[in-house]
């Protein structure tokens, strides 16, 4: 018996796009995120009330995962950005190279943010890196305050945790501090923003979190 | 459930691997699945049967390291296994540790026949 050593990742190709892309991104100083979480944790919904924020002429683009429909990108259309689905068919995440695919004739020139929303799943998409500066984590006070610790690996690989649906909360048993509590337990920096889409309260804490991170990257990125 | 393209990965690799290596005959490729990788190592395991059955790799194990949560303390730099995802320093209490191991998905060796 002989053993031959590989060492490689197994998921190579995808981290070989995925940096491709983050090296296209940072030249055209494009400020990306990718959006995950369960389904119906609102998502498309902070989107919506994202781009209704932002001037006319922001440059900014959308690109909405799902496994079947095009729903979300015509929900994100009347906006007036340039969005585009990405349908899956059946696959439970989003991956490098449906992202470089996607973007194929967008110039990234004429970018300053790309916002990606994931297919709704806590599992799969955090083992691929689409070239994302910053995963950005869902959860809504529907779905019980122990999902961190259910879930942990997309905690763990998320800068900040939007805790969504506020306006539920007098309806649900939840205890935002326990919340709190379970995702710093699994990643003590994770950054928390609560906010509901419906009401719009805490947005504006979500919008100089985007404002901010945009900034601190462009200077990194042209330092 | 996406641990079926996981296992399709690591046969792309394995079949790369043979092309470098014309003739060997492989018997087992070993994989290291971190606790935060997002991969179930059962799940692999039933996807990685299901895809080598009745195929050119169906004599070709799998075997699995699950490699569990570790932090690093930045204060006495202790290296601790981190048990119900506790991540304070178990030797000085320090809050401020790093993770240094848990996010493994990675091809380690292949094995093969010798003739």
């Amino acid at each position: 018996m002989t053993r031959l050593l590989v060492e490689q990742k197994v998921l190579n190709e995808n981290q070989r796009i995925a940096a491709e892309l983050r090296g296209r991104f940072r030249q055209n100083n494009v400020f990306c995120l990718n959006l995950v979480s369960s389904p119906g944790s609102g998502k498309t919904s902070l989107l919506e009330r994202t781009l209704a924020a932002f001037p006319d002429n922001t440059h900014v683009a959308v690109l909405t995962g799902d496994i079947q429909t095009e729903n979300d990108a015509r929900r994100l259309a009347r906006f007036g950005f340039p969005v585009r689905q990405i349908t899956t068919g059946g696959t439970c995440h989003l991956d490098a190279r449906m992202v470089e695919k996607h973007l194929a004739d967008w110039n990234l020139g004429d970018l300053d943010m790309l916002l990606i929303e994931n297919v709704g799943n806590l599992v799969c998409p955090s083992s691929y890196d689409l070239g994302e500066h910053a995963k950005v984590v869902l959860l809504s006070v529907t779905e019980g305050e122990d999902k961190p610790l259910k879930y942990p690996s997309i905690f763990v690989k998320s800068e900040l945790m939007v805790l969504n649906k506020l306006d539920l909360l007098p309806y649900v048993p939840f205890s935002v501090e326990q919340a709190r509590e379970n995702a710093r337990r699994v990643h003590p920096g994770i950054e928390i923003i609560e906010l509901s889409c419906m009401t719009g309260d805490g947005l504006d804490r979500w919008l100089d979190w985007l404002r901010l991170n945009r900034t601190r990257n462009f200077a990194m990125s042209s330092a | 459930m996406h641990e079926l393209s996981i296992a399709a990965a690591i046969l792309d690799r394995v079949a790369a691997e043979a092309a470098r290596y014309a003739g060997a005959r492989f018997t087992k490729v070993g994989v290291r699945v971190g606790e935060l990788s997002g991969v179930d190592p059962d799940a692999l395991s039933f996807g990685f049967e299901a895809l080598t059955r009745e195929s050119p790799w169906e004599r070709l194990a799998l075997e699995i390291e699950y490699c569990r949560r570790k932090q690093r303390c930045r204060q006495c730099q202790q290296t601790f296994q981190s048990a119900n995802y506790e991540t304070q320093c178990p030797k000085c209490g320090a809050e401020n540790t790093i993770l240094v191991a848990g996010e493994e998905l990675d091809i380690a060796f292949i094995e093969t026949e010798d003739e």
